[in-house]
This record gives C-alpha cells, sequence and structure tokens, in this order.
C-alpha cells in the first residue's frame, strides 16, 4: 500500500501513457469536438429562433403602423366626406333660400300686380257701378246727363284708396 | 445546470440501491463463510504470535486473509486486505497471478502459485509477514522476493537480517558518540572520539553492504496491476463507445451510454477545466484531466465492489505516484514565464524575504503533487480500512459467544454499509479533488500576469 514498488510503477505509468493517448486521440476529441458542436448548432438555433422572433416583432410593429395610416387616412375621408356634405348641405341650403326668396319676390310681385290690376279693375267697376247708381239717382232728379257726370267723376277723385 | 444534476442524481440513486443491497449480500455471505473459520480463530487468537504452531495446524485452503489474521491479529488481516499481492482471493479461492522477473539470467515468468503453497511456507526469523520459498531460487516475504541461493538460503536471510539489525546498533552507537563529542572538552578527547566514531561508521558501512538481500527486478502482474489495466480496458471500452455515438449523432441529443457519461464529462470540463486553467487554454489541459477523473473514479468503483479480490488501486503509493509525477511533468513542461518568475522571484517582496520565500516555492513546486498523491492514496485506503475494522470486530467480539457475535455482527454490518455510503461519495470525492487540484496547478502554470 506505502511500499513503492518499481513493477507496479513501470506498469503504471506504461498503462496510464497509453490509456491517455488512445483516449485522448479516438475518445476525447471525438466526443467534445462533438460537445461543442453540439453546442454551437444548439447556439445558433437559438440565437436564429430570437433572430426570427425579432422579425416577428418588427412585422409586426410594421403592420401596426401601416393599420394607423390606414385608420388615419380613414378618418381623413371620413372628414373630407363629412366636410362635403356639409358643404353640400349648406349650398343647398342658400340655393333654396335664395330660390324662395325669389319665388317670394315673384310672388310678391305678382300679388302687386294682380293687385294694381284688381285694383284697376276694381275701380273701374266701382266707376261703373257709380255711375249706374248715379245715373239712376241723376235719372230720377236730373235730367241733364252732363251735369250729372260732371258732378261724378268730381266724387270719385276725390275718393283714394289704399 | 439542473437535468444535469437529476441525472447525476438518478445514477448515483441506482448504484447506491444497488451497493446497499450488493453489500447486504456479501456481509452475510462473508458472515456465513467466515463461520467455518471462526472456531479456528478462537483457538488462536491468544497464541498468534506462535508460528510454528499454526503452521501444523492451518486449514487446508484457508485464505491468506485469515492466516494473517491468525499471525497478526486483525491488524495483519486488514493490512493483508489493503496491501498488494501476487495472487487474488476471492471467497476462500486463490487465483494466481503471473510473476514476472528481471533476473540475472534473464526474464522469467511463471505462475504465482509456485509460491503459495503450504509445503512452499517458511519462516525467516526477524522479518515480519509469510514467507513462501519456491525451490531454492526465490523466496517471497511479505510479498516482496528475493533470491534465495544467492543470499545463502533462509539461513542467509536470516543472517544478513541480523547484521542490519546490528548496523542499526552501530547507528544508536554513534549517536550517542556524536553526543559526548559535543560535551567534550578537551581536544585529546575529542580527536580520540573522532577515530573511534570513523572507526564504528566503516564498520556500519561494511554491515550494511553485506545485509543487503539481493532481489530480482519484480515487474508481476500483482492484483493492483491487474485491476489497473481492468479499469484501463473498461475505460477504452466505455469512452470509444461514448466517442463513437458522438461521431454518429453529431448535433443530435445524447442517448444511452452517452447520456450516462455526458454530465460527467460537461461536469470535468465546464466545473473543473474551464474555472481553473480559463477557457482558452482549458481544451489543452481537458483530455488529460478527464482521463485522471475517470481513471481514479473507476479504480474507486472497483475497489468497492465487496468481496471482489479487494483491488485497492488509488489506494495504492505506486499508482499514484504515477500520476502525482504526470501532473508535476504537466505542470513543469507547461510552465510560462509569469509562473516561473513568480517561483523564484515573488513579486512585490522585498529581497530579503525572497531568500526565504524562494526556497519555499520552489520546494512548493514538488510538494503540492507529493501531497496530491499522499492525499489520494491515503483517503482509499482508510475507508477499506474502516469497513475491514468493522469486518474484525465482528470476529473479535464474536470469540467470546455466539450472541455477541451475531449482535455485534448486525450493528457492524449497519455501519459498514453506512460506510459503503459515504465511500461512494469518497469514490467520486477524491476523483474530483484530485482532477481540480490539478486542474488548479495546471491553471497556476499557464496564467498570464495580470498585476
Amino acid at each position: 500500500m506505502l511500499n513503492i514498488s518499481l513493477g507496479t510503477i513501470i506498469w503504471t505509468t506504461v498503462a496510464f501513457l497509453v490509456v491517455l493517448f488512445i483516449l485522448k486521440k479516438m475518445a476525447w476529441k471525438p466526443i467534445l469536438e462533438g460537445l461543442k458542436k453540439r453546442e454551437e448548432s444548439i447556439e445558433g438555433a437559438l440565437k436564429a429562433a430570437e433572430d426570427a422572433k425579432e422579425e416577428m416583432a418588427a412585422l409586426q410593429s410594421n403592420n401596426e403602423e401601416l393599420l394607423n395610416k390606414a385608420r388615419a387616412e380613414r378618418d381623413l375621408l371620413l372628414k373630407e366626406a363629412k366636410e362635403i356634405k356639409e358643404g353640400i348641405i349648406a349650398e343647398a341650403k342658400t340655393n333654396a333660400k335664395l330660390e324662395g326668396d325669389k319665388i317670394v319676390a315673384q310672388a310678391r310681385e305678382t300679388i302687386k300686380l294682380e293687385k294694381a290690376a284688381a285694383i284697376t279693375e276694381l275701380k273701374t267697376q266701382v266707376a261703373a257701378l257709380a255711375i249706374e247708381v248715379a245715373e239712376k239717382v241723376v235719372k230720377e232728379k236730373l235730367s241733364n246727363d252732363n251735369k250729372q257726370q260732371e258732378l261724378v267723376n268730381n266724387l270719385i277723385e276725390e275718393v283714394t284708396l289704399n | 445546470m439542473t437535468s444535469k444534476i437529476n441525472t447525476l442524481k438518478s445514477f448515483s440513486s441506482k448504484f447506491g440501491l444497488l451497493t446497499i443491497a450488493a453489500t447486504f449480500a456479501f456481509s452475510f455471505a462473508g458472515i456465513c463463510s467466515a463461520q467455518d473459520h471462526h472456531e479456528k480463530i478462537n483457538e488462536h487468537v491468544d497464541d498468534a504470535a506462535d508460528h510454528e504452531n499454526i503452521h501444523s495446524e492451518e486449514g487446508e485452503g484457508a485464505p491468506a486473509g485469515w492466516k494473517s489474521w491468525k499471525s497478526d491479529g486483525p491488524g495483519g488481516f486488514i493490512m493483508h486486505h489493503v496491501a498488494d499481492g501476487h495472487q487474488m482471493e476471492w471467497a476462500g479461492f486463490q487465483i494466481p497471478l503471473p510473476v514476472m522477473l528481471w533476473t540475472d539470467e534473464g526474464f522469467q515468468c511463471f505462475s504465482s502459485s509456485n509460491f503459495y503453497q503450504e509445503e512452499n511456507e517458511a519462516h525467516v526469523h526477524g522479518m515480519e509477514g509469510h514467507a513462501f520459498s519456491m525451490g531454492d531460487e526465490y523466496i517471497m516475504i511479505n510479498e516482496v522476493i528475493y533470491y534465495l541461493k544467492e543470499n545463502g538460503g533462509i539461513h542467509g536471510i536470516e543472517e544478513k537480517v541480523m547484521k542490519a539489525e546490528e548496523a542499526d546498533l552501530l547507528l544508536a552507537e554513534i549517536a550517542i558518540l556524536e553526543k559526548e563529542k559535543e560535551k567534550a572538552n578537551t581536544n585529546d578527547e575529542k580527536t580520540s572520539l573522532n577515530n573511534e566514531i570513523a572507526a564504528l561508521s566503516t564498520e556500519e558501512k561494511q554491515l550494511r553492504k553485506s545485509a543487503i538481500i539481493t532481489a530480482p527486478f519484480d515487474i508481476s502482474i500483482t492484483k493492483n496491476v491487474l485491476g489497473l489495466l481492468l479499469v484501463m480496458v473498461i475505460m477504452v471500452f466505455i469512452f470509444l463507445r461514448v466517442a463513437k455515438r458522438y461521431k454518429k449523432r453529431e448535433g443530435q441529443a445524447p442517448k444511452g451510454i452517452q447520456n450516462l457519461f455526458e454530465p460527467l464529462i460537461l461536469f470535468v470540463r465546464d466545473d473543473i477545466a474551464v474555472p481553473s486553467i480559463g477557457k482558452q487554454k482549458a481544451d489543452k489541459f481537458t483530455p488529460f484531466l478527464l482521463s485522471v477523473f475517470f481513471f481514479i473514479w473507476f479504480a474507486n468503483l472497483l475497489g468497492l465492489i465487496p468481496f471482489l479480490v479487494g483491488f485497492n488501486i488509488a489506494g495504492t503509493m505506486s499508482i499514484t505516484l504515477v500520476l502525482a509525477v504526470v501532473v508535476f511533468v504537466i505542470t513543469t513542461i507547461n510552465g510560462n514565464k509569469t509562473y516561473w518568475g513568480h517561483m523564484l522571484a515573488v513579486p512585490g517582496v522585498p529581497k530579503w524575504v525572497l531568500i526565504l520565500l524562494t526556497p519555499i516555492e520552489i520546494l512548493q513546486m514538488f510538494i503540492k503533487p507529493t501531497v496530491l498523491m499522499i492525499r489520494l492514496t491515503a483517503n482509499i485506503t482508510a475507508g477499506h480500512i474502516i469497513i475491514l475494522a468493522f469486518v474484525s470486530l465482528i470476529f473479535l467480539f464474536g470469540a467470546g459467544s455466539e450472541g455477541a457475535y451475531w449482535g455485534v455482527g448486525a450493528g457492524s454490518a449497519i455501519f459498514m454499509i453506512f460506510m459503503y455510503l459515504i465511500e461512494f461519495l469518497v469514490a467520486f470525492l477524491q476523483a474530483y479533488v484530485f482532477t481540480l487540484l490539478a486542474a488548479i496547478y495546471f491553471g497556476s502554470a499557464v496564467e498570464e500576469a495580470h498585476h
């Protein structure tokens, strides 16, 4: 156990060095290389996944941006449409007002004319009526036709309508 | 990280259960098979020192372990199991191993069963342990093989031992005279004492020279060498298979045996090599660290298999010495300017302190691997010794009565199971500690200056 035996030392040295050489060349090298390769591939895969995730995120933010843009455009369009609508309505309103005013004015004109015509007619009729009345009156009272006519005309002139 | 730990946990728990089961089974098997010897031990514990007596009454095919119990008590029994040997013992069978000797006449190879025969048992006065002779050519005393004829037979060896003892006595005498010389007042006294010392020391040297027991160069496949080779074969077999998996399933998830060892390989690489050496330089040392880690761990696990010939691979100084030397050589070869600069002149320290510090630093270069070697040997051996001590307890107490035999047996079995579980931890821990410290030494050798 504690005594040193040269024979054992020789056997150990030879066996250990031979096995160390064999294992180094044929076992540890492929094992450590394999481990390294696998670690690298795992690391690569993880990195690729991370990259894909980032790309996804970028894509998503892109989408969001597009959506926002579309929304803004829509809003703009709606606003414009609203404005147009309001414009149209306002125009229509003014147009209608103008037309109405025109119609009213026309109506007024017509009324005025009609009124004038009516007055004239009324005047004529009243005159005729008055003449008739006067004629009848005068027929009874006056013999002279001309004198009577003069009198009536004077009377009518004095009457102012309106 | 968590998955790594989980795999380790499930792995260790499976093995843990296996050990408990195996320990139970083997403890009782051991107790039962030992019961036959129980009676004999009772007779011999008292007159253990009487070797002649034992030789005549030794049972047929009794394992050498029990023989050591009879001759040297539980201490001998334990040391016999912990020590290296030229044969393996398993459940009462003796399995011979090849003995290879480089002798004066060239290379010799024969079975160790040539030694371990009852008729070959010999006794050499003054030499502890068991002796077996082989013809008139060799004698094996306490597992060390010496020439027999060349040393003048057993009698010649005994004489040589006596001479060595005489030389020791002379040395003690010289020491006494040296002390007297210091006290001596006159020059005359001093010169006469000096002459006496010179005469004694030449005599002592001559005695020492003639006391050397010549031995052939023993390169036998001993029990622990066989265990070592077994571990090496297992390692090559397992890791070549693991490597094949890595080549076949490149970039894919680990599977099977690859999955079993990957957490450990990653543990050595990421938790031992990289933190101690640094990411860039660790690659160079990782193969060695992996080899050492798995070698020590497998060796320890092999030594823990109950009643399997009791391999004590990482508890053998000759084996850990080689590991420590390899660590030392790698550290020294890879030492950079900073490392040597730091050793020869610690920067930022006054010059007069360096006179003290530099020798310590240089000494430390050798002390570090030595400590590595002793720690591993002592820890592994200590674990074996404790378990064997519990086994010995059964027979020590059991010598009194049947009740004590079973009572202490049960208690010892429980403690043994407990120790086994600790040993499982120690098996891994010592592999880890050795690898970690080796990695730290490598790290200090390649570290760049940063002050």
